[in-house]
């Protein structure tokens, strides 16, 4: 038997992985501790809920954004395809309320009509993407386009309302509670855990890594490529689905500016979560802390009065530059 | 003319030393080459020389002063230029636009692109290389890239040239070719050090040959004074008895798989052939023949036309790669780090990537492969430093060793390698070509491809040459020698009646 030897390195660069999963979480811990020292009030249930309630939206088109980035692509589209299914599904469950009542019922079959509907954008994506072979950039920079104008024209440049009896009984699904908790965090943790469990622990979440690590190498290995990398866009398109049927009963209506720069914020948290833009490493509690991170900044923000709110997006832009650059790690020797 | 003098040199990545106490000296205008398995620290101790790593330990010496080259530029400027295993060209610039790539001619603010040109046609013509300087290095073929990279050398007033594997991929005839300007570089003054598996090359082109083992200094020999033989013994540390595994004489077993009438476009016309159980079909060709096409063609990994299959009788649909791996016919790729391996992924994953579902049930069991990893390392031989190494970290012969036990992990009945010893040490050479013959004699069906004919030969029960995409001989008994090889190969014998 031969000794075992130190490991040969021929070349000094070493993939990142190490910070990939704490730096988000430390950088959370210190921004608490900030807010809780400037406003003891950042640190109490009620508030807690409100941020991570506000984050849902966010943080479930994150999830399936994490698995669109690690496979190697990109979805730009999500901002203007979270205000097309929101005025789809108004519209639909509107039409519907004459006939099944202003209920559970229609919002059931409205729920229904959105998840397929996302899932077709999500598909149409892949197959552009993948048949087509044409850059997801580009492809989704298009529907980025064409999702937000079908929905002004849809809603005539005004919003779209869904009828007031039915939005009654809708708006328990955002302003309900199950044992205390906030149903969007429910959603979004379940749907955070089922992101998880995909990824890390199924022959297809494995094969996505194996894809954004390396498509040639994963072509040769004889994996269904343009399968598995059409599943993420439909992933992607079901997560902005199912934020949608979260953000419906929050206002009840639909507008040219709904889900305005969400693509950002969700491709954000992806990134300050750890996951390589050009895929092949990343993970879903990574997400979401890092989209828990940029929606506490807006928060502190709120409560503090330090740095006025209109510069949120400042310094969130701030904080992403500076996670990047943590990030950056060993990679340059 | 430069001289280097290693004194002491050690370097340490964190994970012990790659380099421990290396001293000897390179005298000025000699072809002074360096031999050592993978990872016995040969690349790393020219990258220092080259100025692209720091030394943790020692210092360099060229003509007799301390170098300190805080990056390749450096290194460059004093004359010192390294030519990297892995081409260092950028594929969508011109020929030109690489040779200057970093340095390029001004004339005020702007390019002098055609100052640039006339130059690069002089450098061009000195390397022997018919080629517009306009033309994107992505046209070439790997040999006008290799003399493409002396040209790019010679125009940094190269003295002393490092070279890394320049032969890998190179036919015999490029070889011949590139010794050639090699030794006429080294008759102008410049001073080379070669680093290389080849050991006939070594023997054949060198002056001096130092030996690394293991991060250490063996011995430095004078070319003329030693044989292969004895520099493989001194690289392995060990005698290496008899290179190829006797090959066992084997009953013709059954047909398992029939090929016919396979194109690929602009590659194979009408290739047909019979793999027997047990048996190992080599398949010859100088490169560009179309080997690695045709069989990426079969498997669906590039557009064919036509083509029937049949397996043990019963024919076989090939459309999506995962029907030949379906069908338990598995390939391992020539290119080791871009079609091969996931060299950023750890190695249980590359390891199961292919055979996952038996991991599943319907969630993964990391552990389950992990144990798999701890098997594989031992049954294939596989040196890595923990079990969370990354792939990319293994040196060449581990990481092939890695790809091998991948592809067969899906426990396939064909198995297909193209180049399964490219870029290799002769002790994992030896262990791969024991693994191939103990696979066949099991009886599986293996085909390898390989432009290294003594390897062929070596372990072929029936070698078919291709000659510019066409099946121009099948050889088996006495005929499997290199003449007879090399007439079908270059078109001295064999036609090809469509």
């Amino acid at each position: 038997m031969q000794p075992e030897s130190t490991v040969p390195t021929t070349r000094s660069r070493r993939p990142r992985f190490r910070l990939g999963g704490l730096g988000p979480l430390i950088g959370l811990a210190a921004l608490v501790a900030l807010a809780t020292i400037l406003n003891p009030s950042f640190l109490t249930i009620g508030n807690i809920f409100n941020v991570l309630t506000r984050t849902s939206f966010i943080g479930i088109i994150a999830v399936g954004g994490t698995f669109v980035i690690i496979a190697g692509g990109i979805d730009l589209s999500v901002g203007s395809m979270a205000a097309l299914l929101a005025g789809s599904m108004i519209l639909f469950m509107n039409a519907l309320a004459p006939t099944f009542g202003s209920g559970w019922l229609t919002i059931f079959f409205g729920v229904v009509f959105v998840v397929a509907l996302g899932g077709v954008f999500g598909l149409g994506h892949g197959l552009a993407i993948t048949k087509g072979r044409i850059e997801p950039f580009i492809v989704t920079l298009g529907t980025l386009g064409i999702f937000r104008s079908v929905l002004t024209y849809l809603s005539e440049g005004g919003a779209i309302t869904l009828k007031l009896d039915l939005s009654d009984v809708y708006s328990h699904i955002y302003y309900g509670s199950l044992l205390r908790i906030p149903i969007p965090i429910w959603i979004f943790l379940a749907m955070a855990g089922l992101g998880g469990l995909l990824l890390n622990r199924t022959a297809f979440g494995r094969h996505v890594q194996a894809i954004g690590s390396n498509e040639q190498v994963a072509r040769f290995a004889a994996l269904r490529v343009d399968r598995e990398k059409i599943l993420t866009y439909v992933i992607q398109g079901v997560c902005v689905a199912v934020a949608t049927i979260l953000y419906v009963p929050r206002l009840g209506s639909a507008s040219p500016s709904t889900g305005l720069l969400w693509e950002l914020e969700a491709i954000a948290a992806v990134i300050i979560g750890g996951t390589a833009l050009k895929g092949g490493f990343g993970s879903v509690s990574g997400t979401v802390v890092g989209a828990i991170l940029l929606s506490t900044i807006g928060n502190v923000l709120n409560l503090t009065s330090i740095i006025s709110v209109y510069l949120n997006a400042a310094v969130q832009g701030v904080v992403i530059i500076l996670v990047a650059f943590l990030q950056r790690g060993r990679r340059t020797q | 003319m430069i001289s280097v003098r290693f004194e002491g040199i050690g370097k340490d990545f964190g994970a012990g030393p790659v380099l421990d106490d290396v001293t000897f000296d390179v005298e000025a205008g000699e072809i002074h080459a360096l031999v050592g398995e993978n990872g016995a620290g040969k690349s790393t101790l020219m990258k220092i020389l080259g100025g692209y790593l720091p030394a943790t330990a020692g210092r360099v010496l060229l003509n007799g002063e301390p170098a300190h080259f805080v990056d390749q530029r450096e290194g460059e400027a004093d004359g010192v230029v390294l030519i990297h295993q892995e081409l260092n060209l950028v594929e969508d610039l011109s020929v030109a636009d690489n040779i200057f790539l970093g340095r390029e001619l001004r004339r005020g603010p702007f390019l002098d692109e055609r100052a640039m040109r006339r130059e690069a046609v002089t450098l061009l013509q000195r390397v022997g290389l018919a080629i517009e300087p306009t033309t994107r290095v992505r046209e070439l073929i790997v040999a006008q890239k290799q003399l493409l990279e002396i040209a790019k050398a010679l125009s940094r007033q190269a003295r002393l040239l490092i070279m890394d594997e320049p032969t890998a991929s190179l036919t015999p005839s490029e070889v011949e070719r590139l010794f050639e300007l090699i030794r006429d570089l080294n008759a102008r003054g410049v001073t080379v050090l070669y680093i290389s598996h080849k050991l006939d090359e070594v023997v054949a082109l060198a002056h001096r040959v130092t030996v690394l083992r293991d991060g250490k200094y063996v011995t430095t020999v004078a070319a003329a004074e030693t044989t292969r033989a004895q520099l493989a013994n001194l690289m392995v540390g060990r005698e290496i008895a008899a290179m190829f595994p006797e090959k066992r004489l084997q009953d013709a077993g059954d047909v398992v798989w029939r090929v016919e009438g396979v194109g690929v476009p602009g590659w194979a016309e009408d290739i047909g052939f019979e793999l027997r159980r047990g048996e190992i079909l080599g398949f010859a060709g100088l490169v560009g023949a179309g080997r690695t096409e045709l069989f990426e063609g079969i498997l669906g990994l590039r557009p064919r036309i036509g083509g029937h299959f049949e397996l043990e009788g019963r024919p076989l649909r090939l459309r999506h790669p995962a029907d030949a791996v379906g069908a338990g016919i598995v390939y391992l790729s020539e290119d080791r780090k871009g079609k091969g391996l996931h060299t950023t992924l750890r190695l249980a994953p590359n390891l199961t990537l292919m055979a996952l579902r038996r991991y599943t049930q319907p969630l993964l069991r990391p552990e389950r492969e992990r144990q798999a990893l701890v098997n594989a390392l031992r049954d294939y031989n596989i040196r890595a430093g923990s079990l969370d190494a990354i792939a990319g970290t293994l040196s060449g012969g581990n990481q092939q060793k890695l790809a091998l036990a991948k592809v067969l992990h899906t426990e396939p009945r064909i198995l297909i390698l193209d180049e399964p010893t490219r870029g290799v040490d002769v002790g994992a050479k030896q262990e791969i070509y024991r693994l191939i013959q103990k696979l066949a004699s099991q009886g599986m069906a293996i085909i390898v491809l390989s432009s290294e004919l003594v390897e062929l030969i070596g372990i072929a029960h029936r070698i078919v040459v291709m000659r510019g995409g066409h099946l121009t001989g099948r050889l088996e008994g006495d005929a499997l020698n290199e003449p007879e090889i090399i007439a079908y190969a270059t078109g001295v014998k064999g036609s090809h009646a469509a």
